[in-house]
């Protein structure tokens, strides 16, 4: 019964069918299609993130917006004074963030701010600029940090 | 050049599709490249809405207050005792739970409020490091709250929570409040 079965199955065919091999590929491709986000934004300022434990997910990516905080990067690796980004261009007057975070507010009333502020800023022009968000009145705010290496 | 022209008529009319999976092979090939799958991850926090002019701030007792001084070698006070970053988690937990036994910690959990105060030169890192163990602080509480109901931990309680339309009352009882104090002028 057996053998006889085996003996079958040799006279076939011994090739995986390809013609869905396309639709396959084309199935990966839309999916990594749908989740690239091709539109990235080149960081001015040096954003080391503290390391933290208490870390929350955001899921939701298009809530979010981003904010870094950090020293400038100048030519030749050098490291200028702390200057606040958002989107494309670093922010010279603090009272612009108002500006800019209530038209972002606007667009999406559930914007989440991710703080990314490198490890070395002080908090004197962090604590600025969360007054200005509070004047915005983008109220939920992310301190991004990276998870910690256990030790 | 007629005879040419007749032979590619007889041909039949397909586009040729074995080359199909290597041209979505080359585009898959580039958006698995420019994908980035990480997750952002941090500290959540919700500033408090700006203060009207007119109105005062409601009153909070002293005792309620658990006051965290950060200064600008990233060394910690708290309740105007010097402290270290490691002993933060259990002086919130101890202030929280304390349920007005000690006359130092807080009445009661709903009651209880966290305040951070940082100089205006203090690393950001000391302070992500004491806002973290605050909240790991809370992060146990809720915890072991949710085991005393009978959940593996506090998210499977969310679950249940948020699944059933119901109130979530770990949160009701203790919740989450930290404030962050504005350093003062100088």
């Amino acid at each position: 019964m057996a053998s006889s079965h085996f003996k079958k199955k040799t006279s076939t065919k011994q090739e995986i069918p390809t013609a869905s091999l396309p639709d396959i590929i084309f199935m990966l491709l839309i999916f990594f299609m749908v989740t690239t986000v091709l539109r990235e934004t080149t960081v001015q300022v040096r954003t080391m993130l503290p390391q933290a434990e208490a870390l929350t997910k955001i899921d939701q990516k298009r809530l979010v917006s981003y904010v870094y905080i950090g020293p400038k990067k100048l030519d030749g690796n050098r490291l200028g004074e702390t200057g606040v980004q958002i989107d494309d261009a670093v922010v010279e007057d603090l009272g612009d963030v108002r500006t800019i975070m209530y038209r972002k507010l606007i667009e999406q009333p559930k914007l989440i701010v991710s703080l990314k502020v490198d490890q070395t800023s002080e908090m004197g022009i962090v604590l600025d600029v969360q007054q200005e968000f509070r004047e915005a009145g983008t109220l939920r705010i992310n301190y991004s940090s990276k998870r910690e290496l256990p030790s | 050049m007629a005879g040419l022209l007749k032979k590619r008529q007889r041909e039949g009319g397909e586009i040729p599709t074995a080359s199909m999976a290597d041209i979505a092979f080359l585009l898959l090939i580039f958006f698995l490249v420019t994908t980035t799958i990480d997750v952002d991850t941090g500290i959540g926090m919700v500033l408090p809405p700006k203060l009207e002019e007119d109105i005062d701030p409601p009153p909070i007792k002293e005792r309620n207050v658990l006051k965290i001084l950060v200064n600008e070698t990233g060394l910690v006070l708290v309740e105007d005792q010097p402290s270290s970053i490691r002993l933060i988690r259990d002086e919130v937990k101890k202030h929280v739970l304390n349920e007005g036994v000690d006359p130092r910690y807080a009445e009661a959990a709903s009651k209880a409020l966290i305040s951070i105060k940082t100089a205006r030169e203090t690393p950001y890192d000391s302070y992500v490091g004491v806002l973290d163990e605050v909240w790991m602080a809370y992060f146990e509480m809720w915890d072991s709250e949710a085991r005393k109901l009978g959940f593996l931990d506090y998210a499977a309680y969310v679950n249940s929570v948020s699944s059933q339309d119901a109130e979530n009352q770990i949160r009701e009882k203790i919740k989450a409040a930290i404030s962050i104090a504005e350093p003062d002028k100088q």
